[in-house]
């Protein structure tokens, strides 16, 4: 496979967003993201250390865009540049055509963890994501919506350490979605569930996607979970040295960009995904095993 | 899940040696009459002690005699109007110094800057012995009300600034970053997140900061007071009230312990919201 990259990063962008039938135009609210030479490097007592370097990339409305990638290789710090967490990268991010502001409020996070208040209800943490400003009674018709599609209207009233994992990190979406993001950024959001819960938690982004319509960047170490949740998936590598040739510049950088082919939800078994899944796995460093 | 093996966990292990003895102190009442039992004790030998003839009436009054003194100022109506004006100092100490405290801990326990600027000066201020402000106080504000109040400020402030400044360093900064994530920053996240998440150590502050201000309160009175537990104290010596003497220490032990209990019971309810 090529090291480099910079061609895979002119890529034409995804097929459009599934169409989506029974939800209101206010709902239908997506942004498109472009990474111009993204990277990042952080100050270490030997000198700098660079993590990520030259990202460029488009993502476009609606699209859900998967993160692969080694741990440390920077997936993490990609998405906390898109969103505004961290604003000491180098290059340039727009958002809807502008550039990324610190805590973007038009992007909404869903970290690994839940991070909920413990004092606060599930419905009171799900407030928490409502953007400032908004009326109240709009407010509390959007968290009651927004409870019902993550299936938790009946433990509204619940502190978050009476619920399970599964249920805490689906409050953390609803929390996520309740200021109607352009953007929607999750960092390994179903990293810490069970294989089960996992398998629903995916099931329920579909659905929340299918809902909302919203633009997705979902960092995973899971290609599995990659190829069913993505149309597109970004693996982020280091290149290789080549043996005699130079030292390649340190820092992870796009590898590869990878459509994924057919609707969601896809079948788990299908031949072509196996293909796919062998590929990125071989990029990641793993012998996937398929003699 | 994990939960359920962790919920399934405590019902298996076997009970701990000193259970049983745990138990017996658990039930209702019996914890306060084992409580009291010391207390009845000395009370008797003081009683018998008195009797005996061991004493005299100044070095130590009867039990009898204590009370006798209470009923006599009460009826004159000098008692309430020493327990009203002390309580009344302190509750305004209290709660002039815990609302500093919280102020200025929040403020350098947030910002660095403010940290590098304030911390060593209230650092030294600190250091400074309680009764050291009494002649600067009196000399400022003369003798009357605001330099008392204001000494028992001081002796409140310090535990309350000491703990939420401690506390706030400590908050979860995934739980601070998942707030700023949501918009809130400054004092919007100081309610939401990072003030809620310290009550517990806010309480405790609260707790110390009042026992302070008791403390205080008698070493304002001591000094310049026509009224107050603490000119009680001074008052009785200079009379040879021994009587009176005890009976104030004895006010002072009630009116902390109630302060303290009551104290307790709002930090029991704002636990079970916050904690």
């Amino acid at each position: 496979m090529p090291a480099h990259t910079a061609t895979a990063a002119l890529e034409p962008p995804a097929p459009a967003p599934r169409p989506v039938t029974g939800t209101t135009p206010a709902e239908r609210h997506s942004l498109d993201v472009a990474l111009q030479g993204v990277g990042r490097s952080f100050t270490t007592a030997e000198g700098p250390r660079t993590v990520l370097r030259d990202v460029t990339l488009t993502v476009s409305p609606g699209e859900v865009l998967a993160v692969i990638g080694a741990s440390g290789c920077g997936k993490s710090t990609l998405l906390r540049a898109v969103g505004g967490l961290d604003t000491a990268f180098d290059g340039r991010v727009l958002i809807g055509g502008s550039p990324v502001l610190p805590y973007d409020e038009r992007t909404a996070v869903g970290f690994q963890e839940p991070r909920l208040l413990p004092w606060r209800t599930i419905r009171r943490n799900v407030e928490l994501g409502l953007p400032r400003g908004l009326d109240r009674a709009e407010g509390r018709e959007r968290v009651h919506h927004l409870l019902e599609l993550v299936g938790l209207a009946p433990f509204a009233d619940h502190r978050p350490r009476e619920v399970s994992g599964g249920m805490a990190q689906r409050t953390s979406l609803a929390r996520a979605l309740a200021r109607r993001p352009g953007v929607l950024l999750l960092d390994e959001p179903f990293g810490a569930l069970d294989a089960l819960t996992r398998l629903r938690m995916q099931d329920l982004l579909l659905d929340v996607h299918a809902a909302t319509g919203t633009t997705v960047l979902l960092v995973t170490h899971d290609v599995e979970e990659a190829l069913q949740l993505a149309d597109r998936v970004l693996l982020l590598s280091r290149p290789r040295p080549v043996p005699g040739g130079p030292d390649p510049a340190p820092g992870a950088t796009v590898g590869r960009i990878v459509d994924v082919p057919g609707p969601r939800p896809r079948d788990r078994a299908d031949a072509g995904l196996a293909r796919l899944r062998s590929d990125l796995l071989e990029g990641l460093g793993v012998e996937s095993h398929s003699h | 899940m994990s939960t359920s093996t962790t919920v399934g966990a405590p019902e298996t292990t076997p009970p701990p040696a000193g259970a049983s003895r745990q138990e017996t102190l658990s039930r209702p009442g019996v914890r306060a009459a084992v409580g009291l039992a010391v207390p009845v004790l000395l009370l008797l030998a003081w009683w018998s002690a008195t009797a005996a003839g061991a004493f005299s009436a100044v070095q130590l009054p009867s039990p009898q005699a204590v009370v006798r003194a209470g009923v006599d100022l009460a009826e004159r109506g000098d008692l309430w109007t020493h327990i009203g004006i002390s309580t009344q100092r302190v509750l305004l100490g209290f709660a002039i110094g815990a609302v500093l405290g919280l102020a200025v801990g929040s403020a350098l326990g947030l910002s660095r800057w403010a940290d590098a600027l304030l911390a060593p000066l209230i650092g030294a201020l600190r250091a400074v012995p309680s009764l050291a402000w009494v002649p600067l106080l009196i000399l400022w504000m003369q003798i009357g009300e605001d330099s008392k109040v204001t000494l028992i400020a001081i002796g409140a402030f310090f535990p309350v600034f000491t703990t939420v400044h401690a506390a706030l360093r400590h908050v979860d900064p995934h739980l601070v970053e998942a707030g700023r994530a949501f918009g809130y920053h400054g004092l919007s996240l100081l309610r939401t997140v990072q003030l809620p998440a310290v009550v517990p150590a806010v309480f405790s502050g609260l707790r110390l900061a009042l026992a302070q201000a008791w403390l205080f309160l008698v070493a304002a009175e001591l000094i310049a007071s026509s009224m107050g537990l603490g000119f009680l104290l001074t008052d009785s010596q200079n009379n040879g009230r021994t009587d009176r003497l005890i009976l104030a220490i004895i006010l002072l032990a009630v009116l902390g312990k109630v302060s303290d209990w009551v104290l307790g019971l709002v930090e029991r309810g704002a636990l079970r919201r916050w904690g």
